[in-house]
């Protein structure tokens, strides 16, 4: 038995029960299997896909095509995986990923941490499609950065590698301080509560063996919580996809790529124009 | 030197934070995992706080829990000017605890929304976000007359005390609860007045107006 608990998933009640051993259930929420009530698994005959997978559940309203995309450094032994936080923003989806993309923030809204006067420049940095797995990448990003991450000791030039592998989901690989031939992955998973609500799940896969996990998360917590004011003051609250409704500037090459790719695979939840 | 259990993200936790930045005194801040490890909760942590919340400040020994009683003991201990929490006129610390008073509703309306938004809290959002409009409503009327009087605080002295620092988070940080300050032009004039006051330190989240401490990302020790 499991207690039926409900959320909102692009605008859609969906209702869910967990059971353990990790047995879980989804489903459009139905009048016969209340909210708060205890439910048989079993019992759930009309379900949604359902996925466990890097410490969340997935679900779809429709018909996933394909797997999720695969994040391999998740399995890796000695990786640290690590639940951030989920934080409830009043944005849109899309906007808060195009804020993950952007580096041109860093030092005025990550002062002393992710980016320092005078060090502003974004340097040129490569975007493309991958043709095979149509996801979004932006390569050879360089940011010079006073704290990189929770184990730095002092500022360095350090490299970025994004990858949104999902409207709505985007991963950041960036140079470990503790190892420099290996990347430290942060996963930024965005639950659409409605158009313009969302709760931003964070994950780390990091190679970091001596700090915990409270420490950890209260640095990415605290980055999270400077970005928080600067997504919710955007306007409009849904992300333009015509080119010209805002106007980009060189170091902005992520985000109009982003916008062009979710418009060419047709989304049109958190956007403008609106379905 | 004075230990906090220490939640970046807590405006309670920041009320503390704020006024050793401005006394100058150095502390050691324990970091909680208050979200989502709730450590805060644990049997571990009620040997420190049976009531299971911080801020604590654990001062060479001697114990003190509650956001506004930790102002109160920081101001008398460690301001020698004796304004921040000035005992010595009855018409002011009659205010400052009024206003005291005042910030327990503030946390209680507006920081409520915030957590509600933030982190998923039940509360009824309607009713705290109602709340905190009701105040910030007293509040602004209040300060716009102090300023007639080309006063900035909300005591009646020409010096902020700890009210200010006990209103001050739950107002700069209200937006993230939905609660607008669009229409409260005093009350923002005043969130810039102590913004300035030499010290100053923000929280993530809060942007600061000009030259401040840097926010500290250690978990270590604050000199």
């Amino acid at each position: 038995m499991g207690v039926v608990r409900e959320l909102s998933l692009l605008g859609q009640a969906v209702s869910y029960l967990s059971t353990s051993p990790d047995i879980y259930r989804a489903w459009r929420t139905d009048p016969a299997t209340p909210v708060g009530t205890a439910s048989e698994p079993s019992s759930v005959t009309e379900g949604l896909p359902i996925l466990d997978r890097y410490g969340y559940l997935w679900t779809s309203l429709g018909v996933p095509n394909g797997d999720l995309f695969d994040i391999p450094e998740y399995d890796e032994p000695d990786r640290r995986n690590i639940h951030a936080a989920t934080i409830g923003v009043h944005c849109s989806a899309p906007r808060a990923i195009e804020n993950f993309l952007d580096m041109g923030h860093f030092p005025y809204v990550h002062t002393g941490v992710l980016g320092i006067e005078p060090h502003t420049e974004v340097v040129d940095y490569d975007v493309q499609i991958d043709a095979d797995s149509n996801e979004l990448w932006a390569t050879q990003c360089l940011f010079f950065q006073p704290m990189a991450a929770a184990t730095s000791t002092a500022g360095e030039m350090v490299g970025y590698t994004y990858r949104v592998p999902h409207p709505y989901c985007s991963l950041l690989y960036k140079t470990s301080p503790l190892d420099e031939s290996r990347m430290d992955v942060i996963g930024l998973f965005v639950r659409s509560v409605g158009p313009d609500r969302i709760e931003a799940h964070m994950i780390l896969s990091l190679i970091d063996d001596s700090n915990t996990d409270s420490f950890i998360r209260r640095f990415q917590q605290s980055i999270f919580a400077q970005d928080k004011p600067i997504l919710e003051n955007q306007n409009p609250k849904l992300l333009p996809l015509d080119p010209r409704a805002e106007t980009p500037i060189r170091s902005d090459r992520s985000a109009i790529a982003y916008r062009r790719w979710l418009s060419d695979l047709g989304v049109t939840y958190g956007v403008i124009p609106e379905d | 030197m004075i230990k906090i259990y220490d939640y970046i993200l807590s405006v309670n936790c920041y009320k503390q934070r704020l006024m050793m930045s401005i006394l100058d005194v150095p502390f050691e801040s324990i970091p909680i995992d208050f979200y989502p490890g709730w450590e805060h909760k644990s049997e571990e942590f009620k040997k420190i706080n049976p009531l299971g919340h911080i801020p604590v400040i654990d001062d060479d020994g001697f114990m003190l829990r509650d956001a506004h009683a930790i102002l109160i003991y920081l101001a008398s201990k460690y301001d020698p000017t004796g304004l921040w929490y000035p005992t010595n006129n009855p018409e002011l610390i009659g205010e400052t605890a009024q206003w005291m008073l005042f910030a327990e509703g503030t946390t209680n309306t507006a920081s409520a929304a915030r957590l509600h938004v933030n982190l998923g809290y039940e509360f009824d959002i309607e009713a705290c976000r109602a709340g905190a409009h009701r105040l910030f409503r007293v509040l602004e009327e209040h300060l716009w007359f102090r300023e007639q009087e080309n006063l900035g605080w909300v005591c009646s002295g020409e010096q902020p005390t700890i009210a200010d620092i006990a209103i001050f988070p739950d107002v700069i940080l209200s937006e993230e609860g939905g609660v607008a300050r669009i229409d409260y032009p005093a009350l923002r004039r005043w969130t810039d007045r102590v913004k300035r006051i030499p010290g100053f330190v923000p929280m993530p989240g809060i942007f600061p107006v000009g030259d401040a401490r840097p926010i500290s990302h250690e978990g270590e020790a604050n000199a």
